[in-house]
């Protein structure tokens, strides 16, 4: 039996309160989710219980119970304390997936700051972008992250502690730098964890758009109370499964689902810190009996690739629930679930903004492959006319996906940017900037996006940002970045370019650039393919005409071309 | 050959001076180099060795140490 039961009756009766109930909290209590993910677990007669069982490179395999990762949040909290850190102060979490990076997150979270989690694949410009904006006064990292940091400390005079949990005494520390190793800390039994509120905020998530820098993306305790009941009625967790998430906490769904859903319901997690393999994950599978998999389409599609016939060397009965996330799932990839885990991964949807899953296949329910599915209960879900911006009545238009505000991990702002923020609203609804149709069952199919951000892998790219890394290049003149259709990441970064006088395209050249971006931004946000040009589609007003080159890239028609400069 | 894939590798794609990798490291399932960036590891073998590399022989496995690299380059030098 599901968690859900019966989606019709939920629906019929659901009330956010249901949530409150189940975690005994009311309006005006305090709400911490670190004391939620921890020491309430704890007080539930599960502190022996696994909490994390973590895999890193060469089979290095750690485990925390529940009592466990409360001690090492109250250890980190008072480290934290002990600096100076407090309440609201922004703590960015720089680090591969490793144990410090979960238990920094309640320990930041016990004291009342805000984690601000980052891809640790970032280079030094997307790190000192999000580290300015965020006026950000700690960092937690590994010494393999800091050359990083060190190139961009001293424009960041907010930044008053590098923390590094790996440090070797060999090694000079430099402006700034800290080192703690957790495992050598005396743990902290007692600490009193910072009385925060609904409205307190607790996670800034950085998400990129069309324009403009990337925006922080704030989100608040009360938050927990979407996240804990979604993992528990979509993700389906209950109280003997073994959970993994394979997303990095450095994105969204690896902090509403790869750490505060499953804790704060009391599950045991898994961790495997390393690069993708088939063969890697089905062993990861198969050794820690996994029961419930949320993973993402790149990844499903490119386990597709690696054949049928690898599956077949792993014993992967124990998998009961698969769900997948970050980009639309494909039906074949649906299809292929089923004929070789006999189990189908259901598709969810949201957002960084949105905290929590809108839209998705629920257990039990009719699974339409390639389809979204239906609205989560208490989520008012409908898709605007995209020029009244009011829903539309009939089925079967494409649509602007919208949502009545109001549920519990809607964002409150992005930082220091309210009018971006007041811009997602029109007419009383929030804007996705995705677009779908609806079928006459109530069924949600995803078409594409509303701008030109590139989602590729499951994140999000801004052309922007990669347009302007790429004129940082000595030998770039002008740019325009594109999404390129592929068949694993569903988009990649495309760049065109001209070159400035005396630079000759060339392989080499193109290597050179392809790096310049990988180091400078991302490995994601690196052109898979650059393009060199004589010049770029503009407007007679100078502008470059990047859906020119979008439709040149997906085989589509052209549209309007009257302001082209053809000169 | 061996030794300019894995000077290029230790270069471009270790970040910690102290991270050490063999001929046989797994590169892609040991996530030294991302599945990203195996792009430009693919463009650096076609331009230093002047060979095109099919994209459905750039798999992960067949990057997956600079031995399982050697291999493959070997198969497209004339």
């Amino acid at each position: 039996m599901s968690n859900i039961g019966s989606l019709e009756k939920r629906i019929k009766n659901f009330d956010w309160s249901i949530s409150e109930k189940e975690l005994d909290y009311k309006d005006g209590d305090t709400i911490n989710i670190a004391w939620y993910c921890s020491d309430r677990i704890c007080q539930m007669g599960k502190a022996d219980k696994l909490a994390l069982i973590y895999e890193g490179f060469g089979g290095v395999e750690k485990k925390y119970t529940f009592n466990d990762i409360r001690l090492a949040g109250n250890t980190i909290a008072i480290f934290l304390r002990n600096l100076g850190i407090v309440q609201e102060n922004r703590v960015c979490l720089f680090m591969d997936r490793i144990p410090e990076l979960y238990l920094s997150f309640l320990g930041v979270l016990k004291i009342g700051a805000i984690v601000q989690p980052l891809f640790s694949a970032f280079g030094e410009e997307s790190l000192y972008v999000r580290l300015e904006n965020a006026q950000t006064r700690a960092i937690i990292t590994q010494s393999k992250h800091l050359s990083k940091v060190r190139k961009i400390i001293d424009k960041l005079p907010s930044l008053e502690h590098i923390i590094i949990v790996d440090h070797k005494e060999s090694k000079p520390l430099q402006k700034n730098e800290v080192p703690f190793n957790l495992e050598d800390a005396t743990p902290i039994e007692d600490f009193e964890i910072f009385p925060t509120k609904a409205n307190s905020p607790s996670v800034l998530h950085y998400t990129s758009g069309t324009t403009g820098q990337p925006k922080g993306v704030r989100h608040v305790h009360y938050s927990l109370i979407s996240q804990y009941l979604t993992t528990k009625w979509i993700l389906d967790l209950q109280d003997n499964d073994i959970y993994w998430c394979t997303a990095d906490p450095g994105w969204v769904t690896g902090t509403s689902y790869g750490i505060i859903g499953p804790w704060s319901l009391g599950i045991t997690q898994c961790v495997l810190n390393s690069g993708f393999s088939a063969e890697t994950w089905y062993k990861f599978i198969e050794k820690q009996r996994i029961t419930v998999w949320y993973s993402a389409p790149t990844a499903i599609r490119s386990l597709m690739k690696a054949g049928d016939e690898i599956v077949g060397k792993f014993d992967l009965s124990c998998l009961r629930h698969l769900a997948s996330v970050g980009e639309p799932l494909n039906a074949e990839a649906v299809v292929w679930s089923e004929k070789v885990f006999n189990k189908q991964f259901l598709d969810t949807y949201w957002q960084t903004e949105t905290g929590s899953i809108m839209i998705t296949n629920f257990p039990g329910m009719k699974i339409k492959p390639g389809s979204m599915g239906k609205a989560f209960p208490g989520i008012e879900a409908a898709l605007l006319d995209p020029k009244t911006f009011e829903p539309f009545v009939e089925h079967g238009k494409i649509g602007l996906i919208a949502f009545k505000p109001g549920w519990p991990a809607m964002m409150t702002t992005y930082w220091n940017n309210n009018e971006k923020f007041e811009e997602k609203f029109k007419n009383g609804w929030y804007l996705s900037g995705d677009r779908s149709s609806i079928d006459n069952d109530g069924y949600f199919w995803f078409t594409g996006r509303d701008d030109d951000v590139i989602n590729t892998g499951g994140h999000l790219v801004s052309p922007f940002e990669v347009e302007s890394a790429l004129l940082e290049h000595e030998a770039v003149s002008e740019s325009a970045v594109v999404a390129k259709p592929d068949e694993v990441n569903m988009e990649v970064v495309k760049a065109f370019i001209t070159l400035k006088p005396g630079y000759e395209p060339s392989d080499e050249l193109e290597l050179k650039i392809m790096n310049f971006i990988r180091k400078k931004l991302s490995p994601l946000a690196m052109p898979q393919d650059i393009e060199y040009m004589d010049s770029l589609p503009k407007t007679r007003s100078g502008k470059i005409m990047r859906r020119i080159l979008h439709a040149k890239e997906w085989g589509e028609e052209t549209g309007d071309i009257s302001t082209l400069d053809n000169e | 050959m061996k030794d300019i894939i894995l000077q290029y590798v230790i270069e471009e794609y270790l970040e910690d001076d102290d991270e050490e990798i063999t001929y046989d490291t797994p590169l892609i399932s040991g996530g030294f180099v991302d599945s990203f960036s195996m792009v430009s590891l693919k463009v650096f073998l076609e331009t230093r060795f002047k060979i095109s590399l099919p994209d459905d022989k750039a798999t992960p496995e067949a990057f997956d140490s600079v031995n399982n690299i050697v291999n493959l380059v070997n198969e497209f030098i004339e």
